[in-house]
């Protein structure tokens, strides 16, 4: 059925990298702090720089810089990064229906580039009916490019452009889910998994600060509930 | 220009774990075939991850973020417009901080 579709077109990675400006525009605030994270836990520029072109994850890098010590805890921010990073084990079956026909360095690429806010565009235009991978690389490539680049400015910039605390410039990055999670809703079924899933998660940010667990079972949670509730109202009718 | 050894292993075992996590997940499906129940979870996966995402961050936030998240709702379900909908969200939470 999708065979004769295109997989990586090069119109629809240009399509991905445009239709995305407005999520990369919330990822530079983030981009900045974590360079100046960097650089007063003593990291050179090309080491904070490295890190963000090779880990490209930002609440795992943040987690990681907060704890730092010398000589660097290389157990200690590994296990944070896959602790944090967990969440993008459940994001990836999900787009199976797009990656499953890469191949090569397509697939690798594609799945390297894959973050929180590109992963979402992506099943949004998936569930619109699109079939061609190359939007999450697209938006996941410049997104890379734009989350080294604000790295290493928030690096050599350092203190003088941090942003406090509590700026709203940081609530962009949560407008993006929400803005999102108004495509996603699919009406009334969505509820209660939605309920679940907001229950879970509160109770265990607050169990388990300062990693990704709370989403992971937020979301196990609230879709069990809803795949539960389908069968029993499947087996009842 | 320096590159510290340590530092450098702690880059490497955190690029490693991420990755692990970015391609782990797919390809385990993708060998294993799982169980149709599982199969099912994933149609609702994308909604409760960014609803468990938002709700403790509104839950321990402020006026700020409540009025953002509104705004940002309201517009997003009026013009569908991502761009707008984020503008919108952080202008108005903006309001909140400057007049706070």
């Amino acid at each position: 059925m999708s065979q004769g579709r295109p997989r990586f077109s090069r119109a629809a990675i240009l399509e991905g990298a445009r239709s995305s400006l407005p999520v990369q525009v919330a990822v530079v605030p983030f981009g900045l702090v974590c360079g100046v994270a960097a650089q007063a836990q003593g990291l050179s520029l090309a080491e904070a720089t490295l890190m963000s072109g090779l880990v490209y994850a930002g609440s795992a890098q943040l987690l990681a810089l907060s704890h730092w010590s010398s000589p660097a805890p290389v157990l200690a921010a590994g296990l944070a990064s896959f602790v944090v990073n967990l969440r993008l084990a459940l994001m990836g079956p999900v787009l199976g229906p797009w990656l499953d026909r890469l191949r090569g360095w397509r697939l690798w690429a594609s799945l390297f580039v894959m973050a929180d806010q590109n992963w979402a565009l992506s099943v949004t235009q998936m569930q619109a009916g699109r079939w061609d991978a190359g939007f999450l690389f697209g938006s996941g490539a410049l997104m890379w490019v734009v989350w080294v680049a604000s790295t290493a400015a928030g690096h050599v910039l350092g203190a003088t452009m941090r942003p406090p605390a509590g700026h709203p410039l940081f609530f962009a990055a949560l407008a993006v889910f929400v803005a999102i999670l108004v495509v996603m809703w699919r009406g009334r079924r969505d509820f209660v998994p939605w309920l679940v899933a907001a229950a879970v998660s509160m109770l265990f940010a607050r169990l388990l600060p300062g990693t990704s667990w709370y989403i992971v079972l937020g979301a196990l949670a609230g879709s069990g509930t809803g795949v539960w509730r389908d069968r029993r109202r499947e087996f009842n009718a | 220009m320096t590159l510290d050894p340590w530092v450098l292993a702690a880059i490497a075992a955190m690029a490693f774990a991420t990755f692990v996590t970015r391609a782990g997940g797919y390809l385990l499906f993708r060998t294993f075939s799982p169980p149709p129940l599982m199969r099912a979870m994933l149609g609702y996966i994308p909604g409760t991850l960014f609803v468990s995402y938002v709700a403790p961050a509104l839950a321990t936030g402020g006026l700020q973020q409540w009025v953002g998240a509104l705004v940002t709702a309201a517009v997003m379900l009026a013009t569908r417009n991502l761009a707008l909908a984020i503008l919108g969200g952080t202008a108005a939470a903006g309001v909140v901080w400057a007049a706070g």
